[in-house]
């Protein structure tokens, strides 16, 4: 077993409201400064950019798992993680096939399709800031039938949230665990944030701007950087936990 | 008003919770933040919303409410549909967008809780 630093939540120049800044090879020399050994890229409803930040991660010897922050019918966002790219890509094509409308640049910010040595490869053009048509459990069931995690977004903001949008998580829906924003430290949300009793809590940077990697992050105690085994890690069995600060 | 009385007025279509069409309405509430209605709408009030996630009829349970109308040619969800009939909430729609229906039943007299407050 061994312990592993992981930001499950970190966006890229793709995500409209992503920096400029935020190219898959600065976004992991950033995580290696600040000593993550995981890290997931989450950007809105697309996961286009991932396959060239797992590319990047290798050198450095950080895992890079490809994941989307999806948006619900309901506005709620949802990060889903994969441990391939190809099964993030399955997700992501039922995720453009509900997501309606195409980006204005000057009004949402540009969508940058980088390669892993940070040059601009394209634009996409798909409105990645809206919501999809799904609703919640269709995401959370489609992501699980893919042997993802399903973690429900920043639970302590008022927008897009699952407790902001729908005032409190319906019990029937098997989230894997729960985000708190870096606002709320990980050890205390329990007692600080209402309506997450009963879940595995993680916490993540949901960086948009490089100096945002480290901000918020989480240690794993797991046998391999691996979905299955951060799976068992939110589970809290054979051996493998979340380690709280 | 009831809610019965309210369904012909306005020409709502009934989806779910048929059984409560009997409830007075006192008041009204406009939301799609059901944080945000939890906390604000007054008790016993037709709630204004696009969300049709089954939450809305813990919501109006909570806030004992006549009914929920759903705006804008929005459907509950089934299993939203399912609670409500449990639970005796009406569920009425309306392809009408929330500003011109909340417009319409103020002038009827069902009024926010701020205007019914003086």
């Amino acid at each position: 077993m061994k312990i592993f630093r992981v930001d499950t939540h970190i966006h890229t120049c793709l995500s409209p409201c992503g920096d400029w800044g935020m190219g898959p090879r600065d976004i992991i020399e950033r995580s290696r400064e600040n000593g993550l050994d995981i890290i997931a890229i989450c950007d809105h409803n697309t996961a286009e950019n991932a396959g060239a930040v797992m590319r990047a991660g290798v050198a450095a010897g950080i895992t890079v798992f490809p994941g989307m922050e999806i948006c619900s019918k309901e506005e709620v966002h949802v990060v889903a993680l994969f441990d391939t790219l190809e099964t993030a890509q399955k997700m992501e094509a039922i995720v453009y096939a509900h997501l309606p409308g195409e980006n204005q640049p000057a009004v949402w910010g540009e969508q940058i399709v980088a390669d892993e040595a940070n040059c601009v490869v394209g634009e996409n053009q798909r409105l990645l800031i809206g919501a999809t048509s799904l609703d919640l459990y269709a995401i959370v069931e489609q992501i699980h039938s893919l042997d993802g995690l399903a973690i429900a977004s920043h639970v302590d903001r008022p927008a897009f949230s699952i407790i902001g949008n729908l005032g409190f998580i319906p019990p029937d829906l098997p989230f894997d665990a729960l985000e708190v924003s870096c606002r709320v430290p990980l050890s205390t949300a329990l007692d600080t944030v209402p309506g997450i009793r009963g879940y595995p809590l993680v916490t993540a940077s949901d960086a948009h701007f490089i100096e945002d990697i480290g901000r918020a992050w989480f240690d794993a105690r797991m046998a391999a950087p691996t979905i299955a085994e951060l799976r068992q890690a939110l589970r809290g069995t054979d051996g493998r936990g979340i380690v709280l600060h | 008003m009831n809610v019965r009385e309210l369904v012909e007025k306005f020409r709502l279509t009934i989806a779910a919770g048929e059984a409560g069409l009997d409830h007075e309405i006192n008041g009204g509430h406009c939301g799609d933040l059901l944080s945000e209605v939890m906390g604000n709408a007054p008790i016993g009030c037709a709630w204004l919303t696009i969300q049709g996630h089954q939450n809305i009829v813990a919501v109006a349970l909570l806030r004992e409410m006549a009914a929920i109308i759903l705006t804008g040619g929005n459907k509950p969800d089934v299993m939203t549909r399912e609670r409500a009939d449990q639970e005796k909430i009406p569920i009425l729609l309306t392809d009408a967008l929330t500003y011109d229906l909340a417009g319409r039943l103020f002038a009827a007299g069902i009024v926010g809780e701020k205007t019914r407050g003086g």
